[in-house]
């Protein structure tokens, strides 16, 4: 059967098993559409945060810029899972103890602020939107390959299917589906990896794989990568600070992502809906668990690319092209412009000639493609030289986001292999947006609607407002999906950095410090958020320049500011606190309430706090 | 083990928030060793240390020390601190709650 075949056999029965899991646990009351009526044993729990973590960018995009990043990939590897250090030891068990649904309501209860609840709720949304935007483009990725629809129709299907499960079963239903979610997700990611690791080195293991002797000889394959990526003028694969990554950079990257990582509210949620506390720090080491099979295998995939791209592309004439580079060709995301000598050279500097279209439309390419012929055919006298052009607008090299779905084809494994990678970015980039949707659903319903606007409103009324939202955000993200806005991929750095410098400090400091009051927290968080957004919206669309911070001479990158504006939040938030009066009696009892150990009090009546 | 559950006066709403207290404390004492090995591992291993400790190589592999800390050393350090929190903590839950009911003092 050919790939496509596969692929639509795979995608029809995964969707098919996720829509039958909505109609299996659909949900009639606000608690099973919030929290899932908090009978979620930990084990699925933790699968269900893990496919919830675990997006289009985990799956299809991260081992692609490990690929292209070698040392300083670690970034990210680090930076994601470490987060959920943080996450399970200083907010998880807290969180759950006390008992509400959403982020924005701990934060409007602890420091006793309608206006903190509505800054919670804001940062929540802003998240959100921008987490979703990237999830669709993964879609959109993923069918415009391999079911060769057009990315429009393949968004509107993922955008039903959501919508379905999503309103019908609330997070029930998402918690369930992200259960088989995971299952498709994390077998699409290792067979292929597996099958990959054998091939190279003999290893059933790919993360022994990665550390191996080439199969035949006696160099190890990251000595051999090392060794090719110099010949072709890149860093060393595993030497760490090179270019722009210096020291400063990384830590700043590093720490921005674990601390953002831990403030992300799509992924705290999750720790709601598990029946105690014990079951909360449960939950959070399988969550971690099941997202490290993941996360310690896209190393291994990300080099075992590299070494494929690097020497099975380099000096390759046309005719013995492998057969993956031309059907990714078709899509844009690799494209070979040569210098005349009819061999491909994919190296750094200006004798590149591998490329990537980026936002570059079809007729422009074509006309593009036509120019750059009508250059090699009159040697340079007429026509224009491609590859000085797409050098300029910095589309040197392929697109990272081929990288983990053209592996199986770069080492020739069978269609089924290829179309299950498929099924399995499809179910990394729905379970994703469906959490993304609750989080957008129930800040709008719970925390707007029924905490600020309407406090009378029934049980009935909000799970329609519920409902409606999630109709509404699918729309917003169909929209996002169809015409993807060119700043996704800064923005997300963005959501980081927010999440970092807003909710993280005062949360923990809410936990940790009894002491501090609404005031200090309110002028921490606006400092933190304005520092960074300040700083990211200068840097990346004003073209400002870079601060040095007296660390790093070429500049903090902004994907890292957020460590500075988390600082900057502690900072605040810690030298305003005795200056302001400590928070009411109400909220110290609050704050005692979480440091409990399990059961020492009875436990909170959901239905009798939301009543205030 | 069987003991009936005291009732409650003011002697025991004293030892109960000295119960409370010791819980509390050793908490943040075992939350603090685990985020120091985390800080230790991730940032200090795999970024601060690294080229110093990319010299080396991870026994048996072709793994330099600095680059395996990054890519895969911390992520399985992580994995196991949380694992040892979870069963530090909820060993902690159980301690204070059974010295709470048997009307013994703070547990050692």
């Amino acid at each position: 059967m050919t790939v496509q075949g596969w692929t639509y056999l795979f995608v029809g029965l995964t969707f098919a098993l996720y829509l039958g899991i909505a109609w299996w646990s659909r949900v009639r009351d606000t608690k099973g559409f919030y929290v899932a009526g908090r009978g979620v044993p930990a084990a699925a729990n933790g699968m269900a945060t893990a496919a919830d973590w675990m997006s289009a960018a985990s799956f299809i995009s991260m081992a692609g810029l490990v690929s292209t990043m070698g040392y300083a990939g670690g970034v990210y590897l680090m930076g994601w899972t470490g987060g959920f250090v943080l996450l399970a030891l200083l907010l998880a068990p807290y969180l759950r103890k006390f008992g509400h649904f959403t982020v924005p309501d701990f934060m409007g209860d602890r420091y006793d602020s309608k206006l903190v609840r509505i800054v919670a709720v804001i940062c929540a949304l802003f998240i959100s939107f921008t987490y979703v935007a990237g999830q669709m483009r993964g879609v959109g990725v993923v069918f415009s390959r391999f079911l060769e629809v057009d990315v429009n129709v393949g968004v509107v299907v993922g955008m039903v299917i959501v919508f379905v499960y999503a309103t019908l079963g609330g997070m029930k239903g998402i918690t369930w589906t992200q259960v088989a979610q995971y299952w498709v997700l994390i077998t699409a990611f290792l067979v292929p990896a597996i099958a990959i690791s054998i091939k190279l080195t003999d290893t059933g293991i790919p993360q022994i794989g990665l550390g191996s002797e080439i199969k035949e000889t006696t160099v190890s394959l990251l000595a051999r990568l090392d060794g090719i990526q110099e010949e072709f003028g890149f860093g060393p694969y595993t030497e760490p600070f090179v270019g722009k990554w210096d020291k400063v950079n990384v830590f700043f990257v590093a720490l921005a992502l674990m601390v953002g990582t831990a403030g992300l509210p799509h992924v705290i949620v999750r720790f709601y809906t598990v029946k105690s506390p014990k079951a909360a720090r449960w939950s959070g080491f399988w969550a971690l668990l099941f997202i490290a099979f993941l996360y310690l295998t896209a190393p291994a995939i990300a080099g075992f690319a590299r070494y494929f791209m690097l020497d099975s592309l380099n000096s390759a004439k046309e005719e013995q092209l492998p057969d993956w580079f031309e059907s990714w060709e078709k899509t844009g995301l690799i494209l070979w412009f040569d210098d005349g000598d009819d061999a491909v050279r994919y190296s750094a500097g200006d004798r590149n000639e591998i490329f990537r279209a980026g936002s570059i439309s079809g007729p422009e390419l074509a006309r593009i493609s036509r120019n750059h012929q009508q250059w090699i055919e009159s040697k340079g006298e007429r026509g224009t030289d491609a590859r000085t052009l797409l050098t300029e607008e910095g589309l040197s090299g392929p697109d990272r986001d081929i990288i983990v779905l053209a592996t199986p084809e770069m080492a020739e494994l069978s269609n089924w292999i290829i179309a299950f990678v498929a099924a399995g970015g499809l179910a990394a980039a729905l379970s994703t947006a469906s959490g993304l949707l609750l989080v957008i659903s129930s800040s709008v319903a719970h925390d707007l609607y029924y905490k600020i606007l309407n406090p009378s409103a029934s049980e009935k009324q909000r799970l329609l407002v519920g409902r409606g939202t999630i109709g509404l955000a699918v729309v917003v993200a169909g929209l996002f999906g169809i015409y993807p806005p060119g700043f996704v991929g800064q923005v997300v750095a963005f959501a980081f950095g927010f999440a970092a410098a807003s909710f993280f400090p005062v949360i923990v400091l809410g936990i940790f410090w009894k002491r501090v009051g609404t005031i200090p927290a309110l002028c921490g968080m606006v400092a933190g958020i304005g520092v960074t957004a300040y700083y990211v919206v200068g840097v990346v669309f004003f073209g400002m320049d870079k601060w040095t911070l007296g660390l790093s001479a070429q500049g903090i990158d902004p994907q890292g500011v957020g460590t500075f504006g988390m600082v900057v939040n502690l900072v605040v938030t810690v030298a305003l606190t005795p200056l302001f009066p400590a928070p009411s009696k109400k909220v110290q009892a609050l704050v005692d309430r979480v440091r409990e150990p399990e059961g020492w009090s009875p436990p909170i009546n959901i239905d009798e706090s939301t009543k205030q | 083990m069987i003991s009936e559950p005291n009732t409650p006066s003011t002697s025991d709403s004293e030892r109960d928030s000295r119960i409370l207290k010791s819980y509390w404390r050793k908490n943040l004492g075992l939350m603090l060793v685990l985020l120091l090995i985390w800080a230790g591992v991730s940032l200090g291993c795999g970024i601060l240390f690294a080229d110093s400790l990319n010299q080396y190589y991870l026994p048996m592999t072709g793994y330099p020390l600095g680059f395996w800390f990054a890519q895969q050393g911390s992520i399985i350090v992580f994995v196991l601190l949380i694992l040892i929190y979870a069963l530090a903590m909820n060993q902690l839950d159980k301690a204070h709650q059974k010295s709470r009911t048997s009307g013994k003092d703070t547990p050692s």
